[in-house]
């Protein structure tokens, strides 16, 4: 099956990871006023996170 | 200046393109070097995902929301995480079986169930109309706007008067015409479109890059980056609560919860995803790529959105412009044509993408799963002559391509202005998230059966059309308004949006937990409860165990058509030339050198169907090649004849068994009856030759004596008289003898008349005493008699009764002690009866012969030493006659101790007779 076998597990793990990330009661810690680089919080929260699912995804599965 | 004819010349320049890059795919796709053959493309292809919704839409709705718009990336970034389990099955299951579209996939689940494909493909076309309509709508309306320049002003809330004057017309004709042009060029046994998907792609590279240039020059033209942005918008009161925290991302976490669960399911079960991710998939290997591609797609198609609703929202502060156009006009309003044209292309793109695919893979279920099903049905003689059937399904298929984009701008005509886009769209989400139930548990759960997806789909289907579809109605006007607020019929509980008073959710939150409840419920419930068919078994482990499989499958097909019938059948519907490149190729797969050599076997039956399938699903090639397969399939309905014919013969064969126990007890009855009539018969001539036997000896007494008296007259007086008296003797004998063979023969044939009266035992012993005190006194034999005082009266034979007592009383005088003769007479009451004991002192009777002596002419006592001193007829009538009465009689002895004679008679039996008789 192509370079290496997927491993299935790690899968899940991220899928359960993103679904912490992206899921009360984690996002309403970044649901604060204030600005990162002057970004709001939230936004750079989410974006960020999704950023980095997407690179662990290509991590484990390439 | 923008005028009209350059923004329709440039998008048709640009419909051209796609439709050159379509072309260019096909032709190196026949020259087998496809161009989509690449996990890039692929990736590309499914961000079709993104349609004009993603990109007008997201703007509007997150000027209007702030983050409630991420939700519908976010869900298929998680879900993308399991593709490479969840996806990569699917597309397995799909190769293997040849599926063509989503109904054809459920339905080949649940046992190629035709009226599952046609609920899935009636669903689909209700639930994604108005996702086309709103397709419709955000082309015409950038078109509207566009045409303004440099003006922006937004386009007539109402729709012009006429068709003719509608943009929205001539969009959704045009559309058509393409989609024709892409989809139903010709027919292809797998329903695969590569130059379609390279066009795809193409779109999605556009729409990418428009968006991208318009979101880099909000930020960086018409701001100083990011930080310039947002610091400018916290000042702007339109914009601060935007950027500030939420009181709960955008409604609330439910609703954030819910879109994402919801996007999860649309990016797979959506037509058009579920096209290009499965039946468009050229290597499941691609999958590993896109995974990670496809998402990151979405991120940066998003990043942008906030800061352009940022920037719209500062630029046309007094909310005069849509959110759903900032894309578009805010190009316009800072005087950039190109970028502007550029902006419309590529909001074009998306929509285009969308309603290509989306329209394509719908006529294809409508066609295959609505259409041919029913044609198959009702003209399917006239559909067997036809020798070319291809034509006719691409003709099904033009016309329903057509219908559905005009059903799409028919909704956006009537329904389309009540909602802003985002809502339209979420409307066509929770419509196809109703097949998640039956598509997930139907590839990881064996036992679901049919009828539950099928419930469990309707149910679903008809919580979403109550909750989502009619409210959505009722605001267009269609129906009344006091539909929304008060309920149906005022019934409060029924509100479409507060269903059995569940409050506090937004629409979309509150439809998915209604409908996913009544969806998954009824289908786990009814796969329960119920049974799978054979086919659904088979299909069931197919689907379940797909990856366990070799790529040569079990085949539910029996018996065998000919060659050419089966290449002939795949002709009509494919072409002659596909069908004979077809079967040439699977003959050289397997070593031969043409398709002439090819035995028709299972397989090719097999393969024949699969060929089919690609071309009309797997419900309709079913039927198509059952029609000439001699044999009929191992189906269902085979199946299930051959277990009721197997367990006919087990009930049969039971019931011959229980027939021939019934005979053998039959047989073994008459055999007795016949061996008790034999017996029978024996015993009649027996007792024939027996009474001649008794008869004879005084008779011949009798004439030897008169032949003596006759021969000798001169005998001497005192020998004459002992001689009379002997005759005399023995003519009474016979007398008695012949009465008494008259009166057993009518006691035993029930012709004995019974003078039944009242009376009392005792006095019938007593006369029965007396009428035997001359034998008792010429014995010298005692007697002695205990009678019970108070032994209640019967209703009975009196002479009868004395014939009994008699009888057993001269038999004990016979029988009693020579010397000291004693005979006991006892009368009691015993329960229910009275009982008489005859006791006498002599001899006995020994036990092999106390049943014996109640036989006919049968005495006890060597009969050649002693003389017959009875006729041994007496017991017998006895017992006739207290047997008459309910009674019974019989001996109990011992040798040496007397023998005791009894008899009971019922005591009820005999009130009960006089009580009949009294009455």
């Amino acid at each position: 099956m192509g370079k290496h076998d997927v491993n299935h597990q790690h899968l899940i793990a991220l899928f359960v990871l993103g679904l912490v990330l992206f899921n009360y009661p984690l996002l309403s810690l970044f649901n604060v006023p204030g600005t990162v680089l002057g970004i709001p919080v939230l936004y750079l929260y989410v974006f960020a996170a999704w950023g980095a699912v997407i690179g662990l995804l290509a991590w484990i599965i390439e | 200046m923008l005028q009209g004819w350059v923004v329709v010349l440039v998008s048709f320049t640009y419909l051209g393109l796609l439709f050159a890059i379509a072309y260019f795919g096909d032709r190196r796709a026949d020259q087998g070097r496809s161009i989509i053959a690449n996990p890039y493309i692929y990736a590309l292809s499914l961000a079709v995902y993104a349609t004009a919704w993603t990109f007008y839409g997201s703007v509007g709705r997150a000027a209007s929301d702030g983050i409630g718009f991420l939700p519908i990336y976010l869900g298929p970034t998680l879900v993308i995480i399991l593709w490479w389990m969840i996806l990569r099955k699917i597309v397995r299951i799909s190769k293997t079986n040849r599926i063509t579209s989503l109904a054809d996939f459920i339905a080949s689940r649940y046992g190629k169930s035709a009226a599952l494909a046609g609920l899935v493909t009636v669903i689909l076309v209700l639930g994604i109309v108005p996702y086309i309509s709103l397709q419709l709508k955000a082309v015409s309306t950038s078109f509207t706007i566009l045409l303004q320049y440099p003006e922006v002003a937004m386009p007539a809330q109402r729709a012009p008067e006429t068709m003719l004057q509608d943009t929205a017309f001539y969009v959704a004709l045009t559309l058509a015409a393409f989609t024709i042009a892409f989809g139903t060029r010709h027919l292809d046994a797998s329903e695969r479109h590569e130059g379609l998907v390279a066009a795809i792609a193409f779109e999605s590279v556009v729409k990418l890059l428009a968006f991208l240039a318009v979101g880099l020059f909000v930020t960086f033209g018409m701001y100083h980056g990011f930080g310039d942005l947002f610091s400018r918008g916290f000042d702007e009161p339109a914009v601060a609560p935007l950027l500030s925290p939420l009181e709960g991302p955008a409604g609330g976490y439910a609703s954030w919860v819910w879109l994402t669960i919801l996007s999860m399911l649309a990016v797979m079960f959506l037509p058009r995803q579920f096209q290009v991710a499965v039946i468009e998939n050229v290597d499941e290997k691609h999958l590993r790529t896109a995974v990670w591609l496809f998402p990151l797609y979405m991120l940066a198609i998003n990043i942008f959105v906030l800061p352009i609703a940022v920037g719209g929202l500062m630029r046309f502060p007094d909310a005069a412009v849509d959110g759903d156009t900032f894309v578009l006009t805010l190009p316009m309003a800072e005087k950039q044509q190109a970028l502007a044209l550029f902006a419309f292309i590529g909001g074009l793109s998306a929509a285009t993408g969308m309603v290509i695919v989306e329209t394509i893979a719908l006529s294809t279920m409508v066609c295959n799963d609505l259409v041919m099903p029913a044609l198959l049905r009702m003209k399917r003689f006239r559909l067997a002559e036809h020798e070319n059937l291809s034509h006719l399904l691409l003709s099904i298929r033009r016309y329903a391509i057509v219908i559905i984009i005009l059903l799409g701008y028919g909704y956006f005509r009537l329904a389309g202005e009540a909602y802003a886009l985002v809502s339209i769209g979420l409307i066509s989400f929770a419509a196809v998230a109703q097949f998640a139930p039956a598509i997930l548990g139907g590839i990881y759960w064996k036992g679901a059966t049919r009828a539950g997806a099928l419930s469990g789909l309707s149910a679903g289907f008809v919580v979403w059309a109550y909750t989502l579809l009619l409210p959505a109605f009722a605001r267009s006007g269609w129906l009344p308004e006091p539909f929304l607020t008060e309920g149906p019929f005022g019934i409060t509980l029924l509100k479409p949006l507060e269903l059995f008073g569940l409050t506090g959710l937004d629409q979309i939150t509150h439809a998915m937990i209604w409908s996913m409840l009544a969806n998954v419920g009824i289908y786990v419930g009814v796969s329960l409860r119920g049974h799978q068919s054979v086919i659904e078994q088979t299909q069931a482990s197919l689907f379940v165990d797909i990856f366990k499989q070799t790529s040569e499958l079990a085949s539910p097909w029996r018996g065998t058509a000919s060659v050419g019938e089966l290449q002939g059948l795949v002709a009509r519907f494919l072409g002659p030339a596909r069908a004979a490149d077809a079967f040439r190729q699977y003959a050289r797969d397997r070593g031969l050198k043409s398709a002439e050599d090819l035995n028709a076997d299972p397989g090719l039956v097999r393969f024949a169907e699969i060929q089919l399938a690609g071309a009309i699903g797997a419900s309709s090639a079913r039927v198509v090649v059952s029609s000439v397969v001699q044999e009929e399939p191992l189906g269902i309905a085979e199946v299930m004849n051959i277990l009721d014919e197997a367990s006919q013969v087990i009930a049969y064969s039971r019931q011959l068994e229980s027939k021939s126990r019934e005979l053998e007890a039959a047989t073994a009855e008459l055999r007795a009856a016949n061996e008790r009539l034999k017996e029978l018969d024996r015993m009649k001539n027996d007792f024939i030759s027996t009474v001649s036997h008794e008869l004879r000896t005084p008779l011949t007494s009798i004439r030897a004596f008169s032949e003596i008296l006759h021969a000798n007259p001169g005998l001497d007086r005192e020998q004459r008289s002992r001689f009379l008296s002997i005759i005399i003797k023995e003519s009474e004998r016979l007398t008695r003898l012949i009465a008494q063979v008259l009166d057993l023969a009518k006691i035993e044939s029930g012709q004995v008349e019974w003078h039944n009266s009242e009376l009392g035992m005792q006095e019938v012993i007593e006369d029965a005493l007396t009428a035997t005190s001359q034998l008792f006194k010429e014995k010298a034999v005692r007697v002695a008699t205990r009678i019970e005082p108070g032994v209640p009266r019967i209703n009975a034979d009196r002479d009868r009764l004395m014939q009994v007592m008699i009888n057993l009383l001269s038999n004990a005088v016979k029988f009693s002690d020579k010397e000291q003769g004693l005979v006991q007479v006892t009368l009691r009451t015993l329960g229910d009866t009275l009982r008489v004991d005859v006791h006498d002192n002599g001899i006995g009777i020994s036990p092999e012969n106390h049943e014996v002596i109640f036989e006919k002419f049968r005495q006890v006592g060597d009969t050649m030493t002693d003389r017959p001193q009875g006729t041994g007829l007496g017991l017998p009538i006895c017992r006739q006659i207290i047997n008459h009465y309910g009674g019974a009689l019989w001996v109990e002895s011992r040798l040496g101790e007397g023998a005791t004679f009894s008899f009971t008679l019922p005591l009820e039996r005999a009130s009960a007779r006089v009580s009949k008789v009294a009455s």
